[in-house]
């Protein structure tokens, strides 16, 4: 290395300094302290013992654990595959040239701009199994409107609903891609007889891939984390009728805030990375030829 | 000339990174200057000299107002201390969060059931010396709020504002079902047969839907139950709050008081029974819709007060909401009858309590300690209580404290915390996940998804399971947190 650049280097460093500091002490010893006190009986208040695997093989006997971890992932299951599949869908009708498209956008975006308290709160009264405004239209459509949120068997459902009307972010990056489809290939396209069902998939969905991987690694972290609607749909503490919309998430508030048993909480918080790591590094292999980044 | 100037910038460059240095550790420095000179707890007085004394409350609107005016007259009357009030929202958890981090309040108000977990996980300051100076003790109260505070031979808080939970009735309801209204139930099948009386249906019969007392259906329309309810007499799943506490009614116990849940007791199986008997004489599903009218407790909807419910089990602070949000209905509140065969006693109540705390590691605690004892004196408690329109959980309280009180029902309450009947929550620091549980496994019954054996059974072997854990720690720590609860109470 030439003085010059031992020069730039220390520049360099010194300049990102300031994000580097704030890295190791906000990141990097939160996530360390978090992996050793998920060996520690720790309750916040006392000091932590240290008590080996203890807080995983409690794990393995909870069934609550295993209750709130087979809802998050039957939850994620709907909840993924539906929210790519709508958000494309979405976007690529957005993309066409009709009149008033800004106003479209706007609408489909507008949902994820509204605070997801105040979202929820919303969709609490959509729910209502008397006075909803799902039920209603349901009701008038001549389908019996269910209790979606009494019923164990709906409120997951339910949830998947409030989080699919939430698309509009990803709506947008799917905009963005759309755009950067070159035109030349819808031309050839077109000379070449290719109808519109053959172009989306011949086309675009292939030129759209890596934003389409993008967003189901984001969709699987934003599934297994999620936290905010069934917490205020339906409470800490018990999760909705028969625990049917206790979320990995919740349960493990719970537990840290609620149960004070922060250690526990801990090594749900590390099975939980696990779990999202394997997922995406699945969602990886399986992709992997399905993705063309153009080059 | 371009050379003089590349000159100039190099010189400058060889600056550059100790100016930037420079700056850095300049804005670092100033930035914890700042930090440590803001939120370092430091000696603070006011300007006449006063020890600032910091609180926090979780109190708003009417009842933070009664407060303040406690704190007044006792700010008024120092010239050593000056209690600063703070308003914190999930108290419980800040005040956890505050206390681990070495930066508590020196006194806070919290809610009775925290102070088990907290005084056990050593988050609070042990009082009993401070007490014996002061010459406050047990006789001095309603006892069983003096023994909401105490655990494992340790006073750890004062109580504040207590409560006890009575049947509130609507006397219009009553009058109109052809009932007495001034003649509250007194047993389990009174409840059941005037609930039948208040109970209105809408159902269908041929082509037109008729609105009938459920005392008019027809044996097979009961048995069918296709009705839509309109208003009903009686549920135990409104407000639902106490259902991990029913068994109390069932003379049953939840744990053993040593080491034993006992959620599964014969007591505590007939309780539940009793909960899931109304979903079956009435429909799950007939309640559900029912329910998905109610608005929020804290609304003219409430069933109570939109008087669509006519019986509901409710604690002192009801009249604040009748008054708020329906003062014309006429009402009344009486003890709820005890439930079970030959109970011990007629009645049974709930007293529930707001306390005050001195958390571990608050700078000021004498001065907070002088402060707590002011509240629990006669006058400051009684004007406090009044202005929460509650009642006083001292023992002795002013001849026409009862007779100035707006509620009208207040002697009812005061007579159930001294009754016999009354109880408490357990002393348990796994209370909340037990509450938890237990509100699941009544959830889980009543809608058929499990028999009410096997939802408390499941619900005690997870508690125990949780309880055993902390036990085999405190077996461990016991003798350590002894001795160091001696000692900090030793230190006042």
């Amino acid at each position: 290395m030439t003085r010059g650049e031992k020069y730039n280097l220390k520049m360099g460093l010194l300049f990102v300094s300031p994000w580097i500091i704030g890295f190791l002490v906000f990141t990097v010893y939160t996530v360390g302290a978090s992996f050793f006190y998920s060996f520690c009986d720790y309750d916040v208040l006392s000091k932590p013992v240290f008590i080996g695997l203890t807080n995983y093989t409690d794990m393995a006997s909870d069934s609550v654990f295993w209750k709130a971890l087979y809802n998050t992932l039957i939850f994620a299951f709907f909840a993924i595959p539906l929210g790519l599949v709508s958000s494309i869908c979405v976007a690529i009708l957005l993309n066409m040239p009709v009149s008033g498209r800004p106003v479209f956008r706007t609408i489909f975006f507008l949902p994820s701009l509204v605070p997801l308290v105040a979202t929820s709160m919303i969709w609490l009264w959509i729910f209502n199994g008397k006075f909803g405004l799902l039920n209603y239209f349901l009701n008038m459509a001549g389908l019996p409107g269910p209790e979606w949120l009494t019923n164990e068997h709906y409120t997951k459902p339910a949830l998947v609903l409030t989080v699919v009307w939430g698309i509009g972010n990803s709506v947008v990056i799917y905009l963005a891609a759309l755009q950067e489809v070159p035109v030349q290939l819808y031309e050839s396209a077109d000379i070449d007889g290719a109808g519109f069902l053959r172009k989306i998939l011949h086309i675009t969905l292939p030129s759209i891939s890596p934003v389409i991987y993008f967003n189901l690694v984001m969709g699987i972290i934003g599934c297994l984390q999620v936290f905010a609607q069934p917490y205020i749909m339906f409470g800490a503490g018990t999760g909705g009728p028969n625990r049917s919309a206790l979320f990995y998430a919740v349960y493990l508030y719970e537990n840290a805030f609620t149960y004070n048993q922060m250690g526990y909480a801990c090594a749900m918080a590390w099975i939980l990375f696990m779990i999202i790591l394997g997922l995406t590094y699945m969602a990886t292999m399986l992709s992997r030829k399905h993705i063309h980044y153009g080059e | 000339m371009s050379e003089d100037r590349n000159s100039k910038i190099e010189s400058f460059s060889q600056y550059e990174p100790i100016l930037f240095m420079a700056v850095l550790v300049i804005g670092i420095v100033s930035a914890i200057l700042f930090l440590v000179t803001k939120t370092a707890v430091k000696d603070e007085r006011t300007a006449d000299g006063r020890i600032v004394v910091n609180y926090w409350e979780k109190w708003t609107g009417f009842e933070r107002d009664a407060l303040v005016e406690v704190i007044d007259d006792f700010n008024k009357s120092q010239d050593k201390i000056f209690v600063k009030l703070l308003t914190v929202s999930t108290i419980d958890q800040k005040l956890l969060l505050a206390t681990a981090g070495g930066t508590p309040p020196d006194i806070a108000g919290v809610w009775v059931q925290n102070v088990n977990v907290f005084a056990e996980k050593g988050a609070l300051t042990p009082l009993n010396k401070m007490l014996d100076k002061k010459g406050i003790s047990r006789k001095d109260y309603i006892p069983v709020f003096w023994d909401l505070c105490e655990r494992k031979g340790f006073m750890w808080a004062l109580p504040s504002t207590p409560a006890t939970v009575a049947l509130h009735w609507n006397k219009k309801m009553f009058r109109d079902a052809g009932l007495d209204p001034d003649r509250p139930p007194k047993s389990r099948a009174e409840l059941d047969a005037m609930n039948e009386k208040l109970t209105i249906v809408a159902i269908k019969r041929g082509s037109e839907t008729a609105r009938i007392r459920y005392t008019e259906l027809t044996d097979e329309e009961k048995k069918q139950k296709n009705f839509d309810i309109v208003q009903l007499g009686y549920t135990p799943t409104e407000p639902g709050w106490w259902n991990s506490m029913w068994c109390y009614w069932f003379d049953g116990e939840l744990w053993d008081g040593d080491r034993k849940i006992t959620a599964d007791s014969k007591e505590d199986v007939e309780a539940l029974k009793w909960f899931k008997s109304f979903g079956d004489k009435y429909g799950i599903q007939n309640l559900r819709n029912f329910g998905a009218s109610f608005g929020n407790f804290s609304s003219p909807q409430n069933p109570f007060l939109s008087e669509k419910v006519a019986m509901v089990i409710q604690g002192v602070w009801m009249y604040n909401f009748i008054e708020k949000y329906a003062p014309q209905i006429e009402w009344a509140a009486a003890p709820f009858p005890s439930l079970g065969e030959n109970p011990k006693n007629a009645f049974v109540s709930i007293a529930e309590c707001d306390v005050l705390v001195i958390p571990k590691g608050a700078r000021r605690a004498r001065e907070a300690f002088e402060f707590m004892s002011y509240v629990n004196s006669r006058g400051p408690m009684e004007k406090l209580n009044m202005g929460q329109r509650k009642f006083s959980p001292l023992a002795e309280i002013s001849p026409d404290f009862v007779k100035k009180h707006p509620n009208k029902y207040i002697q009812t309450f005061i007579d159930l915390a001294k009754s016999p009947g009354v109880r408490t929550i357990p002393k348990l620091p796994v209370w909340n996940e037990y509450n938890t549980e237990l509100s699941v496994a009544y959830d889980q019954a009543f809608t058929g998804i499990m028999s009410p054996e096997e939802a408390l059974k499941n619900a005690r072997e997870r508690v125990q399971w949780k309880f055993d854990k902390i036990l085999k720690r405190w077996d461990l720590i016991k003798e350590d947190r002894t001795k160091e609860w001696e000692k900090e109470n030793d230190a006042w």
